[in-house]
Order: structure tokens, then C-alpha cells, then sequence
């Protein structure tokens, strides 16, 4: 059999192979699975389906720890994204993907299609996208191009999300030097659909055409996804060509037609082409499946003539889908495309070889077995090595106290990681679809699911610095905090979805960060019962050999069963009573106030108690169910002071006059497991013994009104007044950016 | 009453206008299609927000040369009502509808917020259940929301009366600080000289249910379907 080799592409050897991603290993086991050479596209082909970010092969073997079942989990890791019930007959489908690389080369386009492409995955699944959140990481605002990726990175995700009509409800954005040369750009999207209309990529039926729907093919992201599986150096800048072009018009009409198309039940398969567009779409559908496919490349729509089978294959070009229909009901699905002005073309067909076959100008382009290439890629346990610093690293820090806790708080409040991030997201349409109850700015988004008396919440959390200094606890904290979020809003998780961004895995102590972490998730999901149910994993998040930190981001989905009692996180109104839920220690360990006000970063971070996050969220769960509080607010990285503050900054300011037993510096300790609520004083009681019976320490510290914030604490009295904090809390970012 | 939604490509705030006419106020209605040129019997016509055609040329400015649009237009010019909103409001303008046109916000970025407007029309089919002045709080989303037209065009728009709505201080004072993106004169939304013709860019839809937190749009919907069924009441007892 002969396979068509033109004299144009370059020779195919050991050398070439590593030129586009594969090691020699990797190259003598595409040989040995062939059973002879591969041609230039056959290489391309496995290049893309073998790289780290399709197939996974560096995390794999840790990824299996995470519990994935639970009562509501339709469908764990493995789909396009995962699917959970959540109630009267609806079924959240939602999923977390990095954009880093791209985004860091053309923030723009980058975080467009990072948006478009999480879109996809979700509505490929048969759910109508209700919401989207993005967890940003930026290095120093004063860094190099800094604040040209800042706002290429909003805007770009303004743009897509804006356009298509879905909302950005939440999300969390932070600044560290880590990220100075390599920025992180998560897009997770979320979806709901009827129970009974879920649609799988998993191709059957030989004989069943395939067909392509979208945009036409370009040169635009070849090898992609082999870019995101590699380094940044000075070259970088040169991968430009390799960042997709967005058109959010394209994809909106797309969805549309897609979810219409749906429902003429001539749908088998449908799939997405995302990271290696073709490539991964259509083998991974059949290998899913367990099929063969022959596709005719002739009949592929391209953009502009001349395209090779191996561009055609790599190809990156954004909305675009491939699907399966039932033989013989082609035209009904084609249809409803024409009807939204989009083309439609006839590729090829399902087999029952379990090859893929390519023609091409009537030759042979390749033809290789599927499920060699998708199934069973090569998987790597890499060496792993703890830190040899680490007991250096664990050392408990000196904490200075501050001279004027006051100040200390104004300072933080004016630092980016604290301000105010609403310059950000009120670039992001948050009301659209008119299901926002509660937008960004919170602990939790809370989303209407209209027709029920059911809301759906969710969140974004990770502390990249607890996660260098102890990647297990700190992966650990995330899920903590996500719960912890939930909870104040009343809603219990069903769900969640990760976005696992490290440096380089081959280096052994990037892979040790990433196995704690891996493991601290998973420690944190069984003991709260938290199923994951979909993720991402971006390696090489390096430049010039300098790694960021580990930041595994964790989005949760949580069920609020009845909206009619949702707190809020601010104070709301005058003479209510303020309780502080949880124990009060002192612990510094990568805290903030130690990073931005002493430039210290040391020591473990806060211990996790995973009983007691789980009483706590308990405890909330109930105070918001039984309607006892108006206000609830987790209290994280800056502490109480911080968390208090923040009570403070409704849509109406209003002030509090507390009094707790923390004194100077421990205002500021990140002690995990706490929040605040404030409740009518009729209800005081009441809330004080659920969190008796609940096993939940609480103290009633304080009431809320006036214009002040008043601490007393020992024998000092800190006094602000709250518009002063909030003009400096709210005008902090755009300051910043020079706006 | 009969209400139509007009669907472009791009249209992305169409299912909340019939969600608002349809499970709010319960009238009937129908999505009416961007390449169609009936509009079905419809009484009101509701042009939505979002990104007909995707914007990339002007806001609006592809939509207005759609089949549709030639139907709306008879329909207007009949006397029916019809109303834009944010992106419908820019197709109005586009189509000769309404007078002006739309330049992109000051601060050249996509805004989405609270914002406060001055009722200065409450006798049109589309506000009569409003109070002369009164304050309302609507969101708006929009990049291209800054209203412009010549200033003898503004005094001439003032003169007839046909600002409707404009940006104000929740107090009601007319400030160059509640004006979100520029627009001339803080015109929020304007309507024809007949007054059946209304375009706004904040959303009203957006703000119609209880559970929203904030139902100070409704007036607007609420007011167009009173003035519908009583067209229905005149017209029965005329038989």
C-alpha cells in the first residue's frame, strides 16, 4: 500500500518528527504501529493527536485519582464536558479550558477563541450556554506589555462572550510576578439542557455520512495545540500565525443552528474542532466510537485554494463543527445550516475498519489505525522529586505587626490582587438571557434556572502562592474555598470542573507540584463530596525557564434549591447583628498581607480542615435555607479586616462597628474555614444555635450602620470611614492600568 | 395581543423579550424571521438587542437592508408599534426609523451596568403607565450606545418632543456623570414624531421579574400590551 508523499514536504525522519513535537520514542512507535514510514501528514496527524495537550499523556496516570462518580454525575472526565443534574428535569453541562499560550502572544484572539472554544465543547454537547466565568492570572502591572495583555485579554473575552449573548457571570482575576512572562487565560462555560437531550461525540453506524458545518478552512493555528505543549522563548513572538481568529458572529449562528439541528433527531455524533481541528475531531469521534472513517479532503471547504492535506488536517480555523448524521436524512440537517446562512459539506463516511482513511486528489493522503493514535497514545509517568528546599520553603515567617492596621488596610485595598475588579467585568455583558440573580462581585454568581424556584451558583477559586509553597494543601484550599463560596449563597456543589495550569512536567519537581496538587483535590473532593467532572491540564507554562506557579483552578456548580431567602455578600441593612463562623488562628503562610505589604513570601500555607469546611458549609447552607441572614461573606486571602471591608461595599455603602479579639497583624491571618454573617437581631439566637448544634464555633462580634467602620480590638480602635475605603478600593485597578 | 420578536442572525436578545411577553405577561407571540417580509398579524414588533449580522460594519447598518425591515417599516408608518432595543434601537436608527445615529461610547469599551433614566415622555403607548420624570433603573450593555446627531437636528428632536428617556443621577438630575457613554443631550432613548416608534438602548427586558431584583422595565412592555388590548376592546365593540 502506498501512501502519498509529495516532494514539496519536507523528508520525514527522526528529525522532522521532533521538529513538530515528537521524541525519537514517539516516532519509533508511530513506525512500529504502521508497520512502515509515515508520510508528512500521517506525522502531522500524530504529532497533534500525541501532544500534551490532546492527549494528556504526562497527567493521566495522576488524573485517575480524582473521584469523578456522585449521585447527580451523568457524565465524568472523557466527553467534550461534563453533565450533572440538577434538578426538575435539567442537566448543567459545563467544562474549564486554558487559552495561555495564545493569549500570551495575542491577547486578543487568544482569549476570543479561548471563549469560543469552551462555547463549543458545551453545546456540541446539546445544552444552550447560560453563563461563562474566566480565571485570569497577569504578572506585575508594570512588567513588560503587562498592560497591553490586560486589556487585550478583556476586551477579547468581552468580544466573544458580548457578541454570542452569554453572559460572564464570575470569575477571579490575580496578579503575581509568576506570571510576568506567561499570563493564564481560563474560559470555563456552562450550559443547561433537558435531561433526555444530550448529545454524545461517539460515532456509529457504517456507512453514516460525516459532515463539516462553519467556517471554511485556513491557515490560521496550525499546530496549534503542539504550541501549547512547548515553552515560551525568545521565538515566541514568532508563533503568531500559530493563534486562531475569532468570529463570535460565525459561532452564534452556529449554536443556533446546531441546538435546531439537534432536534431533527438525524444527529448520531457531534464534535467540535478545537486543538487540531480535523485531526482531533474526527478520531476522536471514531475512536469513541470504535469505528473506522473515510474522508474525501477534496470536499472539505477551505478558505483559500492550494491547502495541503496536512494543513487541511492541523488546521486550527475557529467555529467549526464536524458531525455524523443518519444515513439517508442528510438533507434535514443541511437544512436548517442553509436556513442560518452557514455551509455544509459532505466529508466522507463512517466505516467499521477502525482506520482512518484519507483521500485526496484521488491518492491515498494516509491511512492509519484509530484507536493506536487516540486511545492508546503513549502515557508517561515522568520522575517526580519533592523540592530539596522544601523545610527552608516551610519555615514559619516572622510576622511584623502593623504600625497602623488602618493603614495596612488602605494599603491592600489599593493594590490590584484587592481592588475592585468591576473595571473588568463591567466590560463583560453579565445580564443577558435575564437569568443573572447575582453577578460578578461576589462570593458566588447565582443563575435563575427559570421555571424552577431552583437557582444554580458558581465560583472560581485557587491561591497560586499557597500552591508553591504546598501544592497539596493548596489544591486542597481551592475546593475548600469554592465550597465555602457556595455555601454563602446557600447552594450545595454538584460539581466541578479544573483547569490544572503548571510549568514544565519533564522537569521533576513541576511533575511533584502537579501530583500534590492532583492530590489535594482529590483529598478535598472525596471528604466534601465534590464529583470532577470535566478539566483541562496546561503544561509548560515557562519562559526562558522561569515556571509559574502552580495554579490549579478549581470552578464549582452548586444547586441553591429554593432562591427565595439568597443573602447577600454585603451588608444590607441597618442594626443587623455580624457573626464571625469558624476559629480564629494565626497563620502567615503565604499570606497576602506578608506578599504586599513586606514583599514575603514564606512559610506553609494555612492548615485545610476538611471536617470543619464541611460543617461550616453545612451550617450556611442552613442559615440560607431557613432564611436567617441577610448577608454572608467567606472570609479568604487578607483575612477578617479584609472580608469585613468588602461587607461593606454594596451597591449602598454601609458601615460596622465591631469588636473582635484579633489584634494588629492577626486581622490579616488567613485562617481558612471562616465567614461572616449578619442577620436581623429577632434572628441572632437562633443563628447562634444552629452553629452550636452544627459544631460550628460563632461569636457575635459587632452590628452593622452608620458610616464608619469601627474595629476594636484589645485596646485599639481602628476607624475608618467606609466611602473613603471604598474610593480607594474602587478606583484602585483602573489607577493602576493608567486610565 | 399579538407580539412579534424579529430574529436576525445575531439576534441575542430575543428569547428574553419573549420570555418577558410570553411567561410575564402572557400575551401571544412569535418569532418573526429576518428573511421574511410578513410580520404574521403582529400588533407589536419588538426589534432585540444583540449583534445582528455580528456588527462588524456599523451597529445595525446590515440588519436595516433585511426583508424584514421593509415590513416593519409599512408597519410603522401604519401607525403599529414597534420597539427597538439596544441593537434594535441602532437597527431603527440604520433604517431610517428614527432620527440620528450611534457613535461608539466615549470611553471606547463595551459597558454593562445599572443605570438611572428621566421618563420625559410618559404619554406614549410605550410609557403611559410611567410618571412625567420619573426614575427608572434599568442595565444597559453596549459598546455603540453614544447618540449624535447635529445640534440643529437635537434642538428640532427636543422641540417635537421625541426624547423619551435620558441618562440621569438617581435623583433624577440630568449629569455629565450619569451619562454612561457620551450621548448628546444624555439621550437614553428617543421615539418618532407619531410616538409609536420607540428605541432605547438600556434593557428593560432585563429587569421585569421580581426575582431579577428589579422589575422597573416592565412598565414598558406592560404599557404597549394595554394599549394593544384596547385597540382589541375598540375593534370587537366596532363589529
Amino acid at each position: 500500500m502506498t501512501v502519498l508523499q509529495k516532494t514539496a514536504e519536507p523528508a520525514v525522519n527522526a528529525e522532522t518528527a521532533r521538529s513538530i513535537g515528537l521524541t525519537e520514542e514517539e516516532f519509533e512507535r508511530l513506525k512500529k504501529i504502521l508497520g512502515r514510514d509515515p508520510n508528512w501528514t500521517e506525522l502531522g496527524i500524530t504529532s497533534a493527536l500525541w501532544s500534551e495537550h490532546c492527549s494528556y499523556k504526562s497527567s493521566k496516570v495522576y488524573l485517575k485519582e480524582f473521584p469523578t462518580a456522585g449521585p447527580h454525575v451523568l457524565q465524568g472526565p472523557g466527553e467534550n464536558a461534563g453533565v450533572v443534574d440538577v434538578g426538575h428535569g435539567w442537566v448543567a453541562v459545563f467544562k474549564m479550558e486554558s487559552h495561555n499560550h495564545p493569549s500570551f502572544i495575542e491577547p486578543y484572539q487568544g482569549s476570543m477563541t479561548g471563549v469560543g472554544g469552551i462555547l463549543r465543547d458545551v453545546f456540541t454537547m446539546g445544552a444552550r450556554p447560560i453563563a461563562c466565568m474566566d480565571a485570569l492570572r497577569f504578572g506585575e502591572i508594570d512588567a513588560p506589555r503587562m498592560r497591553f495583555l490586560i486589556d487585550g485579554v478583556v476586551r477579547g473575552i468581552g468580544g466573544y462572550g458580548n457578541c454570542m449573548g452569554i453572559p460572564t457571570v464570575g470569575g477571579e482575576t490575580g496578579f503575581h510576578r509568576c506570571y510576568d512572562g506567561n499570563i493564564l487565560v481560563n474560559a470555563f462555560a456552562l450550559g443547561i439542557a433537558r435531561h433526555d437531550r444530550i448529545f454524545h461525540a461517539r460515532a456509529s453506524g457504517a456507512g453514516n455520512p460525516v459532515l463539516y458545518v462553519g467556517s471554511r478552512t485556513g491557515r490560521d493555528g496550525i499546530h496549534g495545540a503542539t504550541m501549547a505543549s512547548e515553552s515560551f522563548d525568545k521565538e515566541s513572538e514568532q508563533k503568531r500565525p500559530t493563534v486562531q481568529v475569532g468570529d463570535p458572529f460565525t459561532e452564534k449562528v452556529l449554536l443556533e443552528a446546531c441546538l435546531e439541528a439537534m432536534r431533527t433527531g438525524a444527529i448520531v455524533a457531534i464534535q467540535d474542532m478545537g486543538a487540531a481541528g480535523l485531526t482531533s475531531s474526527t478520531f476522536e469521534m471514531a475512536g469513541r466510537g470504535g469505528t473506522g472513517l473515510h474522508l474525501d479532503l477534496d470536499q472539505v471547504p477551505l478558505r483559500q485554494p492550494g491547502l495541503t492535506p496536512y494543513e487541511m488536517m492541523l488546521s486550527e480555523s475557529q467555529e467549526r463543527m464536524v458531525l455524523v448524521a443518519k444515513k439517508g436524512r442528510e438533507e434535514e440537517v443541511e437544512k436548517v445550516f442553509r436556513r442560518w446562512g452557514l455551509e455544509v459539506a459532505d466529508i466522507g463516511e463512517i466505516t467499521t475498519t477502525g482506520r482512518a482513511v484519507l483521500t485526496w486528489h484521488g491518492e491515498m493522503a494516509a491511512d492509519v489505525p484509530i484507536q493506536p493514535l487516540t486511545e492508546e497514545a503513549p502515557v508517561y509517568r515522568r520522575p517526580v522529586a519533592e523540592p530539596t528546599d522544601l523545610a527552608a520553603r516551610w519555615r514559619a515567617p516572622e510576622v511584623p505587626q502593623p504600625d497602623d492596621p488602618r493603614q495596612a488596610l488602605e494599603e491592600l485595598l489599593a493594590t490590584p490582587e484587592f481592588a475592585s475588579k468591576r473595571w473588568i467585568w463591567q466590560q463583560y455583558d453579565h445580564t443577558v438571557r435575564t437569568n443573572t440573580v447575582q453577578g460578578p462581585g461576589g462570593d458566588a454568581a447565582v443563575l435563575l434556572l427559570k421555571g424552577t424556584p431552583s437557582g444554580l451558583a458558581m465560583t472560581c477559586d485557587v491561591n497560586p502562592v499557597y500552591c508553591y509553597f504546598d501544592p497539596r494543601r493548596g489544591g486542597a484550599q481551592a475546593v475548600a474555598e469554592a465550597v465555602r463560596n457556595l455555601a454563602c449563597v446557600g447552594a450545595e456543589p454538584v460539581g466541578l470542573t479544573d483547569c490544572l495550569n503548571f510549568g514544565n512536567p519533564e522537569r521533576p519537581e513541576i511533575s511533584w507540584q502537579f501530583r500534590e496538587a492532583v492530590r489535594g483535590i482529590s483529598d478535598a473532593c472525596r471528604a466534601l463530596a465534590v464529583p470532577v467532572i470535566s478539566g483541562n491540564v496546561s503544561f509548560y507554562n515557562e519562559t526562558e525557564g522561569q515556571s509559574i506557579y502552580p495554579t490549579p483552578a478549581v470552578a464549582m456548580v452548586g444547586v441553591i434549591p429554593n432562591l427565595s431567602n439568597l443573602p447577600n455578600p454585603w451588608f444590607q441593612r441597618e442594626g443587623d447583628r455580624i457573626v464571625l463562623l469558624g476559629e480564629d488562628r494565626s497563620e502567615f503562610g503565604g499570606a497576602a498581607y506578608l506578599r504586599l505589604l513586606y514583599d514575603l513570601e514564606q512559610g506553609r500555607p494555612p492548615e485545610v480542615d476538611l471536617d470543619a469546611e464541611l460543617r461550616l458549609a453545612r451550617l450556611l447552607r442552613g442559615l440560607v435555607a431557613r432564611g436567617l441572614i441577610h448577608t454572608a461573606h467567606d472570609l479568604s486571602e487578607g483575612g477578617f479586616l479584609i472580608s469585613l471591608a468588602e461587607a461593606c461595599f454594596g451597591r449602598r455603602t454601609l458601615g460596622a462597628r465591631v469588636e473582635v479579639p484579633l489584634a494588629g497583624a492577626d486581622l490579616f491571618s488567613e485562617t481558612q474555614g471562616r465567614a461572616l454573617v449578619a442577620c436581623a437581631p429577632a434572628a441572632l439566637d437562633r443563628v447562634l444555635q444552629a452553629a452550636e448544634e452544627a459544631g460550628v464555633p460563632a461569636r457575635e462580634i459587632g452590628e452593622t450602620g452608620g458610616g464608619e467602620l469601627v474595629v476594636k480590638s484589645g485596646g485599639e480602635v481602628l476607624s475608618a470611614p467606609v466611602d473613603r475605603l471604598h474610593e480607594i478600593w474602587s478606583t484602585a485597578l483602573p489607577k493602576a492600568l493608567g486610565l | 395581543m399579538k407580539c412579534g420578536v424579529v430574529v436576525f442572525p445575531g439576534s441575542n436578545c430575543d428569547h428574553d423579550v419573549y420570555h418577558v411577553l410570553k411567561h410575564v405577561l402572557e400575551q401571544e407571540v412569535t418569532f418573526l424571521w429576518h428573511q421574511d417580509d410578513s410580520l404574521q398579524g403582529c400588533e407589536l414588533i419588538v426589534l432585540p438587542g444583540g449583534f445582528a449580522y455580528g456588527d462588524y460594519l456599523r451597529a445595525g447598518a446590515l440588519a436595516a437592508l433585511s426583508p424584514v425591515m421593509g415590513a416593519v417599516k409599512r408597519h410603522a408608518e401604519a401607525g403599529g408599534l414597534v420597539l427597538g432595543i439596544c441593537n434594535g434601537f441602532q437597527v431603527l436608527l440604520e433604517a431610517g426609523l428614527l432620527p440620528g445615529a450611534m457613535r461608539r461610547n466615549e470611553n471606547l469599551r463595551f459597558q454593562c451596568l445599572d443605570v438611572h433614566l428621566r421618563t420625559e415622555r410618559a404619554d406614549l403607548p410605550f410609557t403611559r403607565r410611567l410618571k412625567p420624570g420619573q426614575v427608572l433603573r434599568l442595565p444597559i450593555a453596549h459598546a455603540e450606545g453614544n447618540y449624535e446627531d447635529s445640534p440643529a437636528r437635537l434642538d428640532a428632536l427636543e422641540a417635537n418632543g421625541q426624547v423619551v428617556f435620558r441618562y440621569c443621577e438617581p435623583d433624577g438630575r440630568i449629569t455629565s456623570e450619569s451619562n454612561p457613554n457620551g450621548a448628546a443631550r444624555n439621550i437614553a432613548g428617543i421615539c418618532n414624531v407619531a410616538g409609536n416608534v420607540l428605541g432605547l438602548m438600556p434593557h428593560p427586558e432585563r429587569c421585569s421579574e421580581a426575582v431579577l431584583g428589579n422589575t422597573d422595565g416592565l412598565a414598558l412592555f406592560a404599557s404597549a400590551v394595554e394599549v394593544g388590548s384596547r385597540h382589541l376592546q375598540a375593534a370587537g365593540a366596532g363589529r
